[in-house]
């Protein structure tokens, strides 16, 4: 019998079930308190059952891929020789499991307002102008460990219609695509020191502190690039898995 | 004392927003020249084996207005059954297939159309077949966790009746908010998130 693959690997790959999601954790699909939930929120019980295969198995982004500027939006709407508007940052981190093993060849996706707090897009009607270099959005893969990196400007805050005086809290929106399509999660990232993280009503819908400072990226000076951009570190966990070896299985393994 | 499972806790999920656009299908909203063209588009080509269909999927808010900025994912095995994933075990995939699409509503109609072809069997855990179905993913403004279901297909009534899943599913007045009304090779899919037709959603 040869020994099992190094858990994590991506030569041979992983066709365990995902532990089940502590759904205390995540917001509830009902949080009043974020109005838009009201009435797009189900009121039924939702169907619980162990993973299938349709749930395990994901397909491959590769690196091919990606665009050259892809992971830089400071730069890849910005017009030749120009630059976005704002304070400029790195934002790195890893992909892992809840087991904490990196997630290689996932697919991140993160999308901004501008420095202004403005969206790129039509419905966004804050009186902020946009920027003409910056688009908002910004993709990469993550390397064998899990590590990612991608260069932007700070987000502002901004004003949005929820109750009267409502402000959303700096945030970079992240998409991650892991290894199985049970594992598809949408996140944001907050900075650090920032008022308006308790502020928030869809911050407030976790109902842990300890789960919103998960989401709440930190500060490095170490990875700054000197006279060029600060740096934050935020790392995204992702649903783990469990050992196949013992499950019976009609067929493969 | 004893050990630590050393366990961490998944990051929690925050809605994706209205502008979810911006971010996993920019060329849709206008952003421009960032990507050539966005993601999930295109599923089949001339080459890829199987029934060609198209799926004309709405999601519906608790008043029956349909959402028209939300995204909705799907995930498919091929013709033969087989997914193009390295958890795939049981043989290659069609080349030809990737199996995975991404498009967002329609901002005037709500209306999501995925151009495809018709997924074969895939097993249970314990071998049995579940009936040809579509796994879904969907996020919007309003929606705090993104929502899994499947769309399962009317013109396979016998496959549906055998099924695990659909099988587990209490109360059989829902099984229907499940299945997708054939009309030509057309299935029309809506997905009701609140109010007496609520679709079954997943914790799987």
């Amino acid at each position: 019998m040869s020994m099992p693959a190094k858990s994590g690997s991506n030569r041979t790959p992983e066709t365990g079930a995902f532990f089940q999601r502590d759904r205390t954790w995540h917001p509830p699909a009902l949080t009043p308190g974020y109005k838009s939930s009201v009435l797009r929120s189900p009121q039924k019980a939702l169907l619980s059952f162990d993973n299938t295969l349709s749930e395990i198995a994901g397909p491959v982004f590769g690196h091919a891929m990606l665009g050259e500027l892809d992971a830089d939006l400071i730069h890849n709407f910005a017009k030749p020789g120009e630059s976005a508007i704002g304070e400029r940052i790195i934002v790195y981190g890893r992909v892992l499991d809840e087991r904490g093993v990196g997630v290689s060849g996932a697919l991140l996706e993160f999308w901004q307002a501008n420095a202004g707090g403005r969206y790129r897009h039509k419905k966004d009607g804050y009186l902020a102008p946009l920027d003409p270099n910056f688009g908002g959005c910004g993709r990469t893969i993550t390397g064998e460990d899990g590590s990612y990196a991608f260069r932007t400007v700070k987000p502002g805050p901004y004003p949005w219609p929820n109750g009267p005086n409502d402000w959303r809290p700096a945030h970079i929106h992240f998409s991650v695509f892991g290894h199985g399509f049970a594992q598809r999660l949408i996140t944001q990232m907050y900075f650090e020191g920032d008022p308006l993280i308790w502020r928030c009503p869809i911050v407030r819908g976790i109902a842990d502190r300890a789960a919103v400072e998960a989401l709440i990226a930190m500060l490095d000076m170490q990875a700054t690039i000197p006279m060029d951009a600060r740096a934050y570190k935020f790392d995204i966990v992702l649903r783990g898995r469990r050992s196949s070896l013992f499950e019976n299985r009609p067929e493969g393994n | 004392m004893t050990q630590s499972l050393g366990r961490m806790k998944e990051s929690p999920s925050q809605t994706a927003g209205p502008y979810v656009h911006i971010g996993l299908t920019p060329n849709f909203c206008g952003i421009g020249g960032v990507y050539a063209s966005d993601l999930g588009g295109a599923m089949a080509n001339e080459k890829t084996r199987g029934e060609r269909i198209g799926l004309r999927i709405r999601v519906l808010d608790g008043t029956g207005t349909p959402l028209r900025d939300a995204l909705i994912e799907i995930w498919q095995a091929d013709a033969d059954g087989l997914y193009n994933s390295p958890a795939e075990l049981r043989g290659a995939a069609d080349p030809n297939f990737f199996g995975w699409g991404r498009c967002p509503t329609d901002m005037e109609t709500g209306l999501c159309v995925f151009e495809t072809i018709k997924p074969g069997r895939v097993p249970y855990q314990d071998g049995r077949l579940m009936a040809p179905h579509i796994s879904l993913w969907i996020v919007a403004r309003g929606i705090n966790i993104g929502l899994q279901t499947r769309l399962y297909f009317s013109d396979e009534a016998e496959a549906n009746a055998q099924d695990p899943i659909l099988a587990r599913i209490e109360h059989r007045v829902r099984v229907p908010t499940l299945i997708a009304e054939r009309q030509g090779n057309i299935y029309v899919f809506d997905v009701h998130l609140q109010g007496d037709k609520e679709t079954v959603f997943f914790d799987s």
